[in-house]
């Protein structure tokens, strides 16, 4: 009984983060971490976000010099 | 301190030989909690992450939350090839396996009703571009970079171009958004539900363009081709805008409640 066998590739870390923050049942554990959605979504990506864009900047900043 | 319990899904129950050798965060093996016809998909978390504070400051690191969000996806795609499956939201985390076993008597009517639900189904995920003539993205941040060090006429020209490349990104973004409502229309038909994720950040996605539409849709698994090729189809018979199509994915985005996220 196999309904779906998924894709051994790699996902990208984005798509996978769409789900796994956003989706998924939420439910209130000992610890809380997995309620707290808005939040994880929000932290998370910020950390992202800045942790690419110094990437990206500090790539552009060696470029122009 | 004692280890804690990470739950990554609750399932229909499976030959555990099916996930042998399967291993979730840090590499701990997992193991099943069993109340009447579910199981919890469980693995062991090491006492220094067994506190709210210890497993939050691993998630806000970027390296941290990858590992920990790969393991967590593992585990649950391993169990979904195999079993109807119902994935927890990221660190889930109890303290006992004991108290696992209470959120299973709890909620046991949910759970199956939800692993119903989603029995044999799969989410197919499709992401929708616009793409921008010219470096739009890329003269902005030049330009900023190298704000006020330019003469005032090379201002004068970035100012005006920046004009011109931003009235020709707002129709192509109400052209494509536009693209983007009448192809989920014919999508959604094909599925048995849909969710909409919000829009990608340009930044986080290595996909060339401005996400302006993404979703996720809960099909049969037998479908998920069948979609596929439909959206496929769809993004190549419009030129103004580009498809990204990912999964089949368990199914993430349908497993809360039915009004969804």
């Amino acid at each position: 009984m196999s309904p779906a066998a998924f894709p051994a590739r790699e996902v990208a870390l984005v798509d996978l983060l769409d789900r796994l923050l956003a989706g998924g049942i939420v439910l209130a554990g000992d610890i809380t971490l997995a309620i707290a959605d808005i939040d994880m979504v929000q932290i998370s990506l910020r950390a992202l976000i800045t942790s690419l864009d110094r990437t990206t900047r500090s790539g552009a900043a060696e470029r122009d010099q | 301190m004692s280890t804690a319990s990470y739950t990554y899904a609750v399932a229909r129950p499976f030959n555990p030989t099916q996930a042998a050798g399967l291993v979730g965060v840090d590499g701990a093996a997992i193991h099943l909690v069993r109340h009447q016809d579910l199981v919890a998909v469980v693995s062991p978390l090491a006492p220094a992450d067994a506190d709210e504070t210890a497993l939050r400051a691993r998630l806000e690191t970027l390296a941290e939350l990858e590992v920990i969000a790969r393991a967590h996806h593992r585990v649950v795609a391993a169990v979904a090839a195999c079993t109807p499956t119902l994935p927890f939201r990221l660190a889930t985390v109890h303290r006992t396996d004991d108290r696992v076993a209470q959120l299973l008597r709890r909620e046991y009517r949910r759970f199956r009703e939800t692993l119903d639900r989603l029995a044999g189904r799969v989410e197919v995920g499709v992401k929708i571009y616009v793409q921008h003539a010219g470096a739009y993205a890329g003269a902005m941040a030049a330009a900023e970079k190298t704000g006020g060090s330019g003469s005032a006429r090379a201002g004068r020209d970035y100012l005006r171009n920046r004009r011109e490349q931003r009235d020709r990104r707002q129709h192509a973004w109400r052209r494509a958004t536009t693209a983007a409502e009448e192809m989920d229309a014919v999508l959604a038909e094909l599925a048995v539900d849909r969710r909409q994720h919000r829009t990608q950040s340009a930044e986080l996605s290595a996909a060339p363009g401005e996400n302006v539409f993404n979703a996720a849709y809960l099909v049969d698994a037998g479908r998920a081709e069948e979609l596929t090729a439909r959206a496929q189809r769809l993004g190549a018979e419009n030129p103004h805008v580009t498809l990204e199509i990912t999964g089949p994915w368990p199914p993430y985005s349908f497993a809360g409640s039915e009004e969804g996220t």
